[in-house]
């Protein structure tokens, strides 16, 4: 009987006498969220501080992300969204969906300076050139090297319409080479095996051997270390700097639970949040773990300099850059 | 009582199919800028149009073409094995796009099985996979089989007698081609075609992956791009409307070159088959199943032994796979038979403009909607539905009904195509016994359709509930943890470096597609082999 | 003009086990009779070379049959129907038994003419078979087994879905062709009104065997054995 009325009051939208707590809904990309990523550990720690429920709504990538929120505009039933990037910044501020976090943050640890108003760092990483030490004697010591080296031996790249990491080296390049970049394009192409859609259909085709380069982050060997116990996948440090990638999160301002939004803002600077990052996601985490951030972590190569666009440059040139590289590599 | 008239499931089913997809691409526009009609003159679109058309033109070709000698040598070859190589033809199709490239690779790729065979007999390596070639392998491994499938069951409407006469007059085999095999070929190749370069024409990943550098761009990335990157609702929608406008440009050309011959399938027991010669035929049938066998089994076989050295024991005993698993199975059912249901309304509407009303034109309408839905972009779709139903209901919280309905939006076009001629056939061939002898409704089912409608019903099931349930288009979109599909749990576990995890995955769900083909070919199918 | 010889010929089909021994003489019509499933259309078939034997042999003019594909074979079978390729047009389906590629010289298509002018269908070449009725279909599957001109003819009921009238026609056709060419017929009917018209000489098939075998008028006549009695439904 109980169960029963239990069901009429699930099937009715829920008891309306108010015990219910409040629930917090989190738009982010799939990885993130699923049992070995790190969103499950984050909803346990938040719910417990909270008195609360954390619901993660996934789709699957952070374009996809962003294009829920346009679409859906101020009606959208989400309350935060954590997994856009430095890359899509502009454009998402650009919605005017986003509320001001208010929040003091504490010490970062990233390679730049950080005083958005609106969103919060969560984690962040440098895109590099991965190699197999069994397939390559001498990796790339710069991207010029990269560029200008022996086509035979190949890398798979990611499109920058369709990943992630693709756009990142567009913009690495960019930031490298300047105006010079369609040419560095035209040299490079020679050794580009094939480019792919996203990150893991590239780094598959690396794995399975099919070249002995590939674009992904300079944490990927943390993971072959930490779980397969190999060091056989290896970060090429290239002269010029690497890439930075910045993942955040912002609270809508259509939220209707702002103060839970803003909560669980707060929390995600925090050691609790943090220490889910190096393991969960493989990136870097945003503050000083000290101990708690895995020795493989801590043996990563610091690149030589964080290279980065101002998000509003990106928005700006973004298309420009496309249709060069397009042109560049499709000749 | 009385009865429906036998047009209305069609026009419901048209409705259904069209309306969806019409408000779906109409929405886009709504919400977004309009109609973007720059697209037009975009030198951008115009090349990936271009190469677009071309890519998928080629793989028709290529995969339609070499089908009609494999079919022709499955249909008069009895060899052990048989009955197991056109099981394992439903597969290709089943997997996500993403594992059956990754097959392709490690069989064909630089580092792939053959290399590693002719590297051992100290022969060349084979040229790069990487480009328009692997493009091709890839829609010719999708497709293949399909088409394979598609003929045989064309071939088994010659009569007996045909076969005989063929022994009898001394044709020799390219003489049996030309008077028995090609006509029926003939009227069953243009639906073929028609399916294979939709699947080619909007061809993703597989073209990304494969095709070696942005060249090779499909207008499918364009349409992602003004959704994902560029957030232009308008010219996603427009680019979406572009595709349905070439895809059926070329459709109506196609189906156009169909001619229909008067053939009455034989449904009793197999002839004898005079062109089942030993010596240079039997080299060449041999070849082509072969060749067949090889571009089918082999990538498969590598996913199986990938599947197999991988961490089997930590993936199956989570039971988060398995209620993934019970839900891709749901999703699979589910849409399977809602297309199933789509199909007949429209078959039986084909027949009735056919047979009653005698319209033969309008007659290919019902063929032209059940297609529609290939040539739809996924992403266009799944943006247009949401942009459509987000204010109505929490469209995630519905998420596993929609992705049933998108899948059997996209599985229609098979069933349909699997079981309208079978319909026609018997309506030609017993109609009008029907019609004296008084029977009709149930009975008529029951009786006269179902006997010979059960193997094709049985090959559109499972080939539907297969496709449905290694369906990764719709559920990227909709799917999220709580409704997670075995093909999003892969693809989420690929994008966590997880590779062996994902490639465990990707066997199980090659054994549950391989376990509904099996159960329900053979259950619902009864044990006609076509 | 061709003598028919099968000795013990054996065959086996689901369960049923089925031993022929008939000799049909030299350019006469035989007609065989018996129950539906008795084996008729079988034992035509392996005359024809459709199906092989297990045992026994099939001699034509005294030549051992065996392993001769059907088109080597001295024969032409006409079937009850699908005689004809429905996208060819009557002449060419006539040409197909000059060369089964079609590679027809001005004398062969001369030929063909000739034949359907023989068969009553002058003038009707250029027509598809779906826009010639019944009885005009199996006219011109006869009109391409005299083009064949093979010494046999094989007749599975070609004429059974024909009005009686028209039946009668053909057959008489048939009959005389076969004077006219030399032919020796073997024919299945369920009618013993057409055996008794135009067949000098009748074999009875009953499951699998020839039961009995003589002048028609011995075989359906008052001295009928049971089974043939009984078949006949006129009781001894």
């Amino acid at each position: 009987m109980k169960r029963l009325f239990l069901a009429f009051a699930f099937l009715t939208g829920g008891p309306a006498w108010g015990s219910e707590p409040a629930t917090l809904t989190v738009l982010t990309y799939g990885s993130f969220a699923s049992e070995w990523g790190p969103g499950a550990a984050i909803a346990k720690a938040f719910e417990t501080d909270c008195a609360c429920a954390l619901a993660w709504v996934t789709v699957d990538d952070a374009g996809a992300m962003l294009a829920r929120l346009k679409m859906e505009g101020a009606s959208s039933e989400i309350d935060v969204v954590l997994g856009l990037d430095t890359s899509l910044m502009a454009e998402a501020r650009a919605t005017g969906l986003f509320a001001p976090h208010d929040l003091t943050l504490p010490p970062l640890t990233l390679p730049i300076a950080w005083d958005d108003a609106t969103f919060v760092p969560f984690d962040f990483g440098y895109f590099a050139v991965i190699y197999d030490a069994e397939a390559l004697a001498t990796p790339p010591t710069s991207l010029r090297d990269l560029v200008e080296g022996n086509p035979d031996q190949k890398i798979v790249i990611q499109d920058p319409r369709t990943s992630t990491p693709g756009l990142g080296l567009l913009l690495w390049v960019r930031s490298v080479y300047g105006a010079g970049a369609a040419e560095a394009w035209r040299r490079l192409r020679g050794r580009v095996l094939t480019v792919t859609q996203g990150w893991s259909e590239a780094y598959g085709l690396f794995l399975a051997g099919e070249a002995p380069m590939v674009l992904s982050y300079t944490t990927s060997p943390a993971y072959h270390r930490i779980i397969e116990g190999t060091d056989r996948y290896r970060t090429a440090p290239f002269a010029e700097g690497h890439y930075l990638q910045v993942e955040i999160a912002g609270m809508l301002a259509s939220s209707d639970v702002p103060e839970l939004a803003a909560a669980f803002l707060a929390f995600v600077p925090s050691t609790a949040f943090q220490q889910t990052i190096p393991t969960g996601n493989w990136m870097y985490p945003v503050i000083d773990l000290g101990p708690a951030l895995p020795p493989d972590f801590a043996a990563l190569p610091t690149p030589a300099a964080a290279l980065l666009h101002a998000p509003d440059e990106v928005a700006a040139n973004r298309e420009a850059w496309i249709a060069e590289w397009l042109a560049a590599m499709s000749e | 009582m009385s009865r429906l008239p036998p047009l209305v499931p069609g026009f419901v089913a048209a409705g259904l199919v069209v309306g969806i997809i019409g408000a779906s691409l109409g929405a886009l526009f709504v919400v977004g800028s309009g109609a973007d009609g720059s697209i037009l003159g975009d030198p951008y679109v115009r090349r990936i149009v271009v190469f677009t058309l071309w890519q998928a033109g080629l793989s028709a070709v290529l995969a339609v073409g070499l089908a009609i000698p494999v079919a022709r040598a499955l249909a008069r070859r009895r060899f052990p094995g048989r009955t197991a190589l056109l099981h394992l033809f439903g597969l290709p199709l089943v997997l996500p796009v993403i594992v059956a490239v990754f097959g392709i690779v490690l069989v064909f790729g630089g580092h792939g099985w053959i290399n590693q065979a002719l590297d051992r007999l100290s022969l060349g390596p084979l040229g790069s996979l990487y480009g328009l070639q692997g493009i091709l392998l890839a829609h010719v491994f999708f497709n293949l089989p399909l088409a394979v499938r598609a003929l045989l069951l064309a071939l088994a409407t010659v009569p007996g007698e045909s076969w005989r006469l063929a022994a009898q007059l001394g044709m020799a085999p390219a003489q049996v081609f030309r008077f028995v095999e090609w006509p029926v070929l003939r009227q069953a190749l243009p639906g073929i075609a028609t399916l294979v370069f939709f699947l080619c024409f909007t061809s993703f990943a597989a073209v990304l992956t494969l095709g070696g550098g942005p060249a090779a761009t499909v207008l499918e990335v364009a349409i992602y791009q003004a959704l994902r990157l560029d957030f232009d609702l308008g010219r996603a929608g427009s680019l979406a409307i572009a595709q349905l406008a070439i895809c059926g440009l070329v459709a109506a050309g196609l189906l156009g070159l169909g001619r229909s011959v008067a053939v009455t399938p034989e449904l009793g027991r197999a002839t004898a088959r005079p062109d089942v010669r030993r010596g240079v035929g039997a080299l060449g049938d041999g070849l082509a199943i072969a060749i067949a066998a090889a571009l089918v089994a082999l990538p498969l076989a590598a996913l199986v032994a990938r599947g197999l050295t991988g961490p089997l024991s930590t993936v199956l005993r989570d039971p988060a796979i398995w209620s993934a698993a019970g839900r891709s199975l749901a999703v699979g059912v589910s849409a399977a038979a809602l297309a199933l249901a789509v199909a007949c309304g429209l078959a039986v509407a084909t027949r009735e403009l056919r047979l009653t009303y005698r319209v033969r034109h309008l007659a290919t309408a019902p063929d032209m909607v059940a297609a529609l839905p290939l040539a739809t972009s996924v992403l266009a779709l799944g943006a247009g539905l949401f942009a459509l139903l987000h204010r109505v209901v929490a469209v995630f919280d519905v998420a596993l009904i929609l992705v049933a309905g998108i899948n059997a939006l996209f599985v229609l076009p098979y069933a349909m195509r699997l079981i309208a001629p079978r319909m026609l056939h018997v309506a030609e061939a017993y109609g009008p016994l029907c019609a004296s002898l008084g029977i009709s409704g149930w009975n008529r089912l029951r009786l006269v359709e179902w006997p010979s409608l059960r193997a094709p019903v049985g090959l559109a099931l499972a080939l539907g509930a297969a496709l449905a349930a290694g369906d990764l288009g719709a559920v990227a979109l909709f799917g999220t943890q709580d409704t997670a599909t075995l093909p999003l749990l892969l693809y989420q576990r690929m994008a966590s470096y997880r590779m062996e995890e994902a490639a465990v995955i990707a066997l199980l769900l090659m054994a549950i597609a391989g376990a509904l083909f099996i159960v329900l070919e053979r259950g619902i199918g009864g044990r006609e082999h076509p | 003009m061709s003598t028919l010889d099968l000795q013990a010929v054996g065959f086996r089909y689901e369960d049923m086990t089925m031993t022929f021994t008939l000799r049909v003489p030299a350019g006469g019509i035989t007609a065989l009779i018996g129950p539906s499933g008795a084996g008729k259309t079988t034992l035509l078939n392996l005359i024809a070379g459709f199906e092989r034997p297990v045992s026994g042999r099939v001699l034509i003019d005294g030549v051992d049959m065996a392993g001769r594909a059907p088109a080597d074979r001295p024969v032409t079978m006409l079937f009850q129907e699908h005689n004809l390729f429905p996208h060819l047009t009557a002449a060419d389906n006539v040409g197909l038994g000059i060369h089964p590629g079609l590679r027809l010289a001005a004398p062969e298509r001369a030929r063909v003419d000739e034949a359907l002018d023989e068969i009553g269908l002058a003038g009707l070449g250029r027509r598809l078979p779906g826009q010639l009725s019944g009885g005009e279909r199996q006219r011109v599957a006869l009109a391409r087994s005299l083009v064949r001109r093979r010494p046999i003819l094989l007749l599975d009921e070609p004429f059974a879905a024909l009005g009686p009238g028209l039946r009668r026609d053909m057959l008489a056709l048939v009959d005389r062709l076969r004077r006219a060419q030399g032919l020796t017929v073997l024919m299945v009917s369920h009618d013993p009104g057409d055996a008794r018209r135009i067949a000098e000489r009748t074999a009875f098939v009953h499951s699998g065997h020839i039961l009995a075998e003589g002048p028609t008028a011995d075989v359906l006549g008052p001295g009928a054995t049971p089974e043939v009695a009984d078949y006949l439904g006129e009781h001894v």
